[in-house]
């Protein structure tokens, strides 16, 4: 159970978050002017690194706020988090 | 005869222990484990190994026990298998049984795969029972599970408790030996929160071997005692014992299994039986010492021949001589403290073998000075007896003996650490891998590599001797036949040789394919023999061969534990709705909505399911029904933002819904399936009253949140679940408004003034309430929400209504059910499955044109959301009206083609309807809608169900019944 | 030597010494017709199938650790076909009935085990998804049965089917040919078949490019052991196919989950079958040597740590005890991590990727090892002809832009 660092509560276990996928992909301003191709790449692709991830998490069972974190998925160490719409 | 020694050891000799081991009574002391107790009655035989059938004795003293495993019966369910003799705590009235072995452990006839053994190398089992290949689960596979396996596992259900417990502090150590001692009061002398745990009854460890050692000027006892007080006495200090930290888990959490109640006989009831800790610390010190490795030489598995540390902690802490008569094979020092002390104690060490050419130093000399025989550059190269080791090959000496005591040095106990993904490095001199600290982590002791008491512990030594000197793998100039590495799973050294001449050369594809390491012991014993031998065979070195992973739990732990006080009605807690006790008063049967309990159907009297469908559907239709509708996911939506917001979230669009009206909304997934639904509300300019389907409501919220917070940041919304906050009570049927019209207060409920789709407040029973004039029957409704606790009374106070001949009938989910599907309406999750798309419903018309996006437009557009032969709902009536489809059923076109069919869809609803006098069905079925009128077929076991495709709404096409 | 009862007995007679290495330990050569990238077994049977059946020897099957390290020999080995969807029913419809040939096959014994697999419902919702599966799958030819609490009982005896459970039992689904395998055995033995027949397995052998022509097409891959060239390309890296397509530019639709699985002591045989609920959300059957075999679903973040929450584990047991009151004194041995990649719809991706001659079998998530021979068998046909076997045709990258997706997860939403 990761401790995962609330950018608004501070760090707390695992299990008070949700989990919330790769971050930084922004839903297309005007999606009917995506090809087919474009959409795809929104909706399905993601960049799965061994690494340094930017992913989301929810703090569902405290502030209930998205965030953001920077995690090494070899390592499961998180190396920072910030708010939402924001960049690290 | 007694080996017991007339005084000494950690026993209470005052308390006599009555215990019974395969059916035969025994009497121990209080402070004995099981193998202690037996070992003082001359019993050394008590297990049968994996494979082969040998007769085993213990091997160690403790968690490191390869073969003395046994079934430990308390009655009523408490019995387990696999328990090492060496960790199960004597007390009175001990059941203890041997395992794997038939009919009994000194005659077993599994020992004839024993004699098979040249037949029977590692991996035997890829090689052959091949042909027939019929013959494998018939006959061959039974036959290995029967005689693989080890104890039986349990048959009753276990009626003990198990408690999880969550822990904080500064400074964890794991492992009170010396080490982890001095560890912790230099960590609880800073005022740190400090946890020490230790898997043994006692502090101390290794320490309570060496009653001769002098620290600081004290005896070893007197500093054990004194630093065990001085923990106790710290408010800062956590001492776990009977507690095995298994594991390490990310950001340093510890899990540690605490056996509570095991050892004693009559335990509280209050207490559970174990306990799991999970210990998030801010350091970790691994202070978990070192098992001591055995020789590896042909027979050295024989009843009688043990560790010489085991040895060693028989006789100081339980007083227990391990035979009459020993030799002593070793390349380490601290066999000769055995040695030593078992002399002082009154046995025959006949001999001292020291694979060493030239061993030096203080152990040696005081062997020789106490004129015990020792013959260096002596290898054992064999053994003798059955049950019980009879002689020693020493060269090319066979010397009698009762017990042989053997060292081939110590190896660091490294899991945590491994676990933990620290780093590692070999120490060539010892031949042991040893820990490199981390942040957060670092290892003391022996498991660090660090044997030297003074060293450990700050101050002065005396009279203690170091574990120098180490030998890994075979005994030089001994066969490899039938020498063990892996004493629980039969692997020999020569099972190793195989496999690397087989090319399995990678030391994780060895352990897979002989089985070394990965028995109940975990390898304590085994892995750097094992690792030694390979690297031989391959010309490699230790590292080279590289360790396999250490993976948790250290040891084994119960399943029980891992699980806590999570069964019953803990499993997953119950949801109930507000109305729950009445529907259970007044005879319902429930069903599992999710985590829900819902209401399925009222019987009354000795009416069938079906019966009792049938009238609440009667009743709905004719004359009024009621219904708790409040599982359903309820969303308050709110804030100048909040019809924009809901144009994005629906596909639907809001901002021209009049306050006071209500709307279906249809919820897609990004990907432009339908994933959710629910009437919705308005309630004023900026206030919203959404319902989500009961399984929804959490995942429908956190859609909102997340496209809220993280896409639309910009608009003014805010969103609160209101699921519990509401009891919602449905009155539908024709009578509906007669029934509430008395108790209601504030609303004009004519139908030009509250017509359907349509939501207002005021107050029923005197108590604030949202009525919503909506209909998920066909027939006139109302859904009457007031605040939960009100709901029950309301609910009362309804059901007391005559109005206008008799009381509502409650209905149930199933009637519910039958009733929608009569007019066709969609369950999402019944008539969809995530792939399907409003269109396939025929629900394009809730689709807004107008607007320029909302979430899972795009989708729709994708080229396979617009092919041409998408599955589309439609209804099917059977051709014979009692012919009832099965849902889930497959729809063909052609009955009589052969297998595998082309399938065109599949039914999603079916029910009987009271109603219709006939069955009716709901169905997706490609290009559908073009279908009308057509035949169908639904191929069943038995027969073809011929079917007539329609559209699906089966009754009141015009809707005339909305308005009662 | 071939693998017999007989040659076993002469062996054992004359001291083993006959048995040679099981497969070569070859260095690499500088090219190859066809290069695989991973030595698990969904690689080793692409790679047998190539020599074996197209022949196409001049392979390489490279792998960065050891043959059968990933998830071949971390998962929980059940074996079954009863998809819903065509498409999936088919290719592990195709894989099962390789399953049955196996071990006479490839003359090792991977201990293909007809056990049965057993899926239980709790309650409607179950049953109408379980059903629907059932009927689709008589209609495809495939067995798979509904049973009544007390027909599932009698086929697995330690079942619970009281009432006065949290979550009773009210039906299942039984897939009788389906049951398990010896999941290294798998490996082994198609590293066996394939190696006589020219494929070199060149393990400790971490690709760390991939390399492409000015036209786009590959050429080979860079390699911790050098440069080796081929103009075909298989990846086939359950975990790290994004990493690795990432080395040819290619995004793929992947997340890489960690999936635990336990095992507890062994024990004499006390458990019949598999057994899966989803409900109650794990599964259980045990091995040949003894051992429960228990999973579930996998952690809830991407990871590539091969190794999981302890809390996971705690939810698994919690199931198992629940369905199995009797096991709860029984002790875990053994926890470890996976890492599967995940595809948006559950199902693979097998096929060509918008690189020529670069091709990817992937996205298996927590049920590839079923698949192993199946989707090796036609993953070499479509490596080999250069177009998709009719059976791998409709898993293609494409469908997440089409929208034809294949979602098995929506359907039954079953872990394995």
């Amino acid at each position: 159970m990761l401790i995962i660092p609330c950018p608004h509560c501070g760090p707390r276990p695992e299990n008070e978050f949700r989990y919330s996928g790769e971050a930084h992909i922004a839903r297309p301003a005007d999606p009917e002017a995506t090809s087919d191709a474009e959409w795809a790449d929104f909706l399905y692709m993601r960049s799965n690194p061994k690494g340094r991830h930017a992913e989301r998490w929810r703090h569902i069972h405290g502030c209930g706020r998205f965030f953001n974190c920077i995690r090494d998925t070899v390592s499961d160490r998180i190396e920072r988090s910030y708010p939402a719409g924001t960049r690290p | 005869m007694s080996f017991r020694t007339p005084t000494g050891g950690r026993i209470d000799r005052n308390r006599v222990l009555n215990f019974t081991f395969d059916g035969r009574a025994y009497t121990g002391h209080h402070g004995d484990t099981l193998a202690s107790a037996l070992l003082a009655k001359g019993v050394h035989l008590m297990g049968r190994s994996f494979k082969y059938h040998r007769p085993r004795g213990v091997l160690a003293a403790g968690i490191e026990e390869p073969n003395a495993l046994v079934h430990v019966d308390r009655g009523g369910g408490r019995d387990a298998p696999n328990l090492r003799a060496t960790q199960v705590e004597l007390y009175e009235g001990l059941v203890a049984r041997s395992q794997n072995r038939s009919p009994s452990l000194a005659f077993d006839l599994g020992a004839v795969a024993g004699l098979l053994s040249r037949f029977l190398p590692a991996g035997f089992y890829y090689k052959t029972f091949m042909w027939p290949a019929s013959f494998w689960k018939r006959l061959y596979e039974p036959a290995i599970r029967a005689a693989a396996g080890l104890g039986r596992a349990p048959t009753a259900a276990d009626p003990d408790r198990y408690l999880h417990r969550y822990a904080h502090c500064d400074v964890l150590i794991v492992g009170a030996g010396p080490a982890g001692l001095t560890a912790a009061r230099a960590a609880a002398a800073t005022g740190q929160r400090v946890m020490i745990c230790d898997e043994q009854p006692e502090l101390g460890g290794s320490l309570r071997d060496e009653p001769g050692a002098v620290i600081g000027g004290r005896a070893s006892a007197a500093w054990l005692a004194a630093a065990t007080t001085d923990l106790a006495s710290r408010g800062n200090v956590t001492v776990l014992t009977r507690a095995t930290a298994f594991g390490w888990y990310p950001d340093n959490l510890i899990g540690i299994a605490e056996r509570v109640t095991d050892h004693i006989a009559m335990p509280d009831p209050n207490l559970p039986r174990e306990r799991l800790w999970q210990v998030r610390a801010s350091e970790v010190i691994i202070a978990t010492g070192a098992h001591e490795r055995p020789l590896v030489f042909p027979d050295n598995d024989r009843p009688g021949i043990m560790l010489a540390g085991a040895a060693r902690a028989f006789l100081h802490r339980h007083g227990v001589l391990p035979g009459r008569r020993a030799v002593v094979a070793t390349a380490c020092d601290s066999a000769y403290a055995a040695a030593l002390d078992l002399h002082a104690a009154g046995v025959t060490i006949a001999a001292i073998a020291d694979l060493r050419a030239n061993p030096t130093g203080a152990a040696i000399e005081a062997a020789r000075a106490a004129g015990i025989p020792v013959r260096t550059g002596c290898a054992i190269t064999g053994s003798t007896g059955r049950l019980r080791v009879t002689g020693a090959l020493l060269g090319s000496d066979w010397v009698a003996c009762d017990t042989i005591l053997m060292s081939a040095g110590w190896t660091p106990s490294l899991h945590l650490q491994s676990q933990s993904r620290g780093k590692l490095r070999f120490d060539a001199a010892t031949a042991s891998f040893l820990p490199m600290a981390q942040p957060g982590q670092r290892s003391v002791g022996a498991c660090a590599g660090e044997f030297d008491l003074a060293a450990i512990l700050g101050v002065p030594v005396s009279g203690a001797i170091s574990p120098n000197g180490s030998h890994t793998g075979l005994v030089p100039g001994a066969s490899a036949k039938r020498a063990f590495v892996d004493f629980q799973n039969d692997v020999t050294a020569r099972d190793l040789a195989l496999a690397t001449q087989e090319g399995f050369r990678s030391i994780e594809h060895v352990k897979r394919y002989t089985t070394t390491g990965m028995a109940t012991d975990q390898g304590k014993t085994s892995n750097i023999n094992a690792l030694a031998i390979v690297a031989g065979q391959l010309g490699n070195t230790i590292p080279e061969v590289g360790l396999t992973t250490f993976r948790p739990p250290y040891s084994p732990v119960t399943f029980g534990t891992i699980a806590g006080a999570s069964r019953g009605d803990l499993f997953d807690p119950e949801r109930r709705a507000p109305m729950h006790d009445w529907a259970a008063a007044h005879g319902a049967v429930f069903e599992d909505v999710g985590t829900w309990k819902r209401a399925w159907y009222f019987p009354r009297g000795r009416e069938t399911m079906h019966d009792a469908v049938a009238r609440e559907c009667r009743a709905v239709r004719n004359a009024v029904g009621i219904f708790d509708a409040s599982t359903l996911g309820k969303i308050e939506v709110v804030g100048p933002d909040a019809a924009e917001f809901l144009n994005r979230l629906y596909t639907n669009s809001w901002k021209k819904l009049g306050v006071g009206r209500c709307r279906y909304g249809l919820m897609l997934s990004e990907a432009g399936f339908v994933w959710d639904d629910g009437v919705v509300g308005r309630i004023a300019e900026d206030r919203f009253h959404v319902t989500t389907t009961t399984g929804g409501a959490a995942r429908v919220l956190n859609h909102m949140e997340d496209y809220l917070q993280t896409e639309f940041p910009e608009l003014l919304v805010w969103l609160t679940s209101t699921t519990e906050q509401w009891a919602v009570i449905a009155v539908q049927g024709p009578d509906a408004r007669a029934l509430i019209a008395p108790l209601v207060a504030g609303i004009d409920l004519s139908p030009e003034a509250f017509p359907h789709m349509s939501i207002r407040e005021g107050t029923i029973c005197g108590v604030p309430t949202r009525l919503f004039r909506v209909s998920f029957t066909g027939e006139l409704g109302f859904e009457i929400n007031v605040p939960a606790e009100y709901g029950p009374a309301v609910w009362e106070a309804l059901m007391a209504q005559e109005a206008p001949t008799r009381s509502p009938t409650p209905y149930g989910t199933e009637a519910m059910h039958v009733l929608r599907a009569e007019k066709g309406f969609v369950i999402v999750g019944q008539e969809t499955d995530g792939t399907v798309t409003p269109d396939d419903l025929g629900l394009s018309g809730m689709i807004a044109r107008s607007k320029p996006d909302f979430v899972g437009k795009r989708s729709l557009r994708r080229p396979d959301m617009v092919v041409a032969n998408r599955k589309q709902l439609v209804g099917l009536l059977t051709e014979k009206p009692d012919d009832l489809l099965e849902e889930g059923a497959q729809i063909v076109e052609d009955p009589r083609q052969p297998i595998p069919m082309r399938m065109i869809g599949h039914v999603t609803s079916s029910y009987p309807s009271a109603t219709l006098g006939r069955s009716i069905a709901m169905a997706l079925v490609e290009g559908g809608r073009a279908r009308m009128g057509s035949t169908l077929y639904v191929p069943m076991p038995g027969q073809d169900i011929t079917v007539r495709v329609v559209e699906p709404i089966f009754y009141d096409r015009t809707g005339a019944r909305l308005d009662g | 030597m071939k693998f017999s009862l007989r040659s076993l007995f002469t062996q054992g007679l004359t001291g083993h010494h006959g048995w040679g290495p099981q497969w070569r330990s070859p260095e690499p050569k500088p090219a190859y017709d066809a290069i695989i990238v991973g030595a698990g077994g969904h690689g080793l049977a692409t790679a047998y199938y190539l020599a074996a059946e197209h022949g196409v020897r001049n392979v390489a099957v490279l792998e960065k650790g050891w043959l059968g390290g990933g998830n071949t020999g971390r998962n929980t080995t059940i074996i079954r076909s009863n998809y819903l969807w065509d498409e999936s029913a088919a290719i592990y419809e195709h894989a099962l009935k390789l399953w049955e040939g196996l071990s006479q096959e490839l003359n090792y014994n991977v201990m293909y085990s007809p056990r049965g697999v057993m899926m239980l419902a709790h309650g409607v919702h179950d049953e109408q998804v379980f059903k629907r599966h059932v009927h689709a799958n008589r209609l495809n030819g495939i067995d798979n049965e509904w049973l009544m609490p007390e027909e599932a009982k009698a086929f697995c005896p330690p079942l619970n089917i009281s009432r006065n459970v949290r979550y009773p039992i009210t039906g299942a689904a039984l897939q009788r040919r389906g049951g398990t395998a010896r999941h290294e055995a798998v490996a082994w033995g198609y590293a066996r078949g394939a190696s006589p027949r020219g494929v070199d397995i060149i393990e400790n052998c971490e690709v760390t490019a991939i390399t492409r022509d000015a036209g786009g097409a590959v050429t080979g891959v860079e390699t911790t052991r050098g440069r080796i060239g081929a103009k075909r390309v298989g990846v086939v890296a359950a975990g790290h196919t994004s990493v690795l397509m990432g080395m040819a530019g290619v995004r793929m639709p992947l997340e890489s989950y960690p999936l635990q699985a336990l095992v507890s002591e062994p024990v004499k045989p006390v458990f019949p079958c598999v057994v899966m609920s989803n409900t109650i959300h794990a599964y259980i059957s045990q091995s040949d040597k003894g051992e429960l075999v228990i999973g579930a679903g996998t952690d809830a973040y991407t990871s590539y740590s091969q190794a999981g929450g302890l809390h996971i584990a705690s939810h698994t047991l919690d199931a198992i005890c629940e369905m199995f009151p009797m096991f709860r004194r029984m002790r875990m041995l053994r926890n470890w991590g996976g890492i599967v990649d995940v595809t948006p719809d559950r199902s693979p991706i097998i096929g060509k990727t918008p690189v020529p001659g670069l091709f990817v079998n992937c996205g298996w998530g927590t049920g590839g090892f079923k698949a192993t021979p199946g989707s090796g068998h036609v993953f070499a046909a479509t490596i080999a002809s250069g177009e998709p076997h009719p059976i791998a045709a409709p898993f293609t990258l494409e469908r997440f832009t089409t929208g034809r997706l294949i979602d098995e997860a929506a359907a039954a939403a079953v872990a394995h």
